[in-house]
């Protein structure tokens, strides 16, 4: 399954990315499941989507959980807490 | 219900002539203006940048004055938040709402900026004597969320 990922603010500039396609492996299902699959990179993955990290998460641009069920050519967006207004 | 997402300044007066014009039934407009402090958490701020994530951040907006709609007798309501480059002094976001009275209003105004700032995809970074920095969230953010019934988490634990 292909899916879209997004990075913004701290977390992009942590990854040194805003975004990239990934082909999931089976088995990741969920939006927590993509972030655990990131983390297996290791190195700044493992330290910035860490679940100690309350980063907040989104799919096809709405505010989301972990337990979200994902689907092929959805998008996934991780980032920090936000700070508008 | 407009949504502006902009680099560009607004004009208070422009916008709210614009949101009432030829709409008799409003007898009250309440409007809020967030602007840039020079100073945060005890550190002078000497500019800032603001990102968001173009296509969420306007539909959460959207979601929240619809949210706003469906709890108070809103006539109008308009947001706009600057995107880009800001510093001291600047204006950051306008959230104008009318009504028949002032009392919706004055709710919906409100609620619709401490929904903003909890749930809208924005994030500031600061430039400061010391370097830049992403600014915190504040638990006392999703406190003003949580006094209209809402729980929050976005300073503390995600959902």
């Amino acid at each position: 399954m292909n899916i879209q990922l997004r990075f913004f603010a701290s977390v992009r500039e942590a990854l040194g990315t805003a975004q990239e396609t990934i082909a999931v492996p089976a088995g990741v299902l969920t939006v927590g499941a993509v972030r655990a699959h990131l983390r297996g990179r290791g190195g700044v993955w493992a330290e910035t989507l860490a679940d100690h990290r309350s980063l907040r998460m989104a799919y096809n641009q709405q505010m989301t959980g972990p337990d979200t069920r994902i689907d092929e050519g959805g998008e996934v967006a991780f980032f920090p807490p936000v700070t508008g207004g | 219900m407009p949504i502006r997402v902009q680099t560009q300044d607004f004009d208070l007066g422009k916008e709210v002539a614009a949101l009432r014009a030829g709409q008799s039934q409003v007898g009250a407009v309440v409007a809020f203006v967030g602007t840039v402090r020079d100073m945060n958490d005890g550190t002078g701020v000497s500019a800032m940048e603001l990102e968001h994530y173009p296509g969420m951040t306007e539909k959460a907006l959207e979601d929240i004055v619809a949210q706003a709609r469906s709890r108070w007798a809103m006539i109008d309501a308009l947001v706009i938040h600057r995107v880009g480059p800001l510093k001291p002094l600047d204006q950051i976001v306008l959230v104008a709402v009318t009504s028949s009275h002032r009392g919706e209003a004055f709710s919906a105004c409100e609620f619709i900026m401490d929904y903003l700032k909890t749930q809208a995809p924005f994030w500031k970074k600061e430039q400061t004597s010391q370097g830049a920095r992403w600014v915190d969230a504040r638990v006392t953010d999703d406190h003003a969320l949580e006094k209209w019934g809402v729980r929050s988490g976005n300073a503390g634990q995600a959902e």
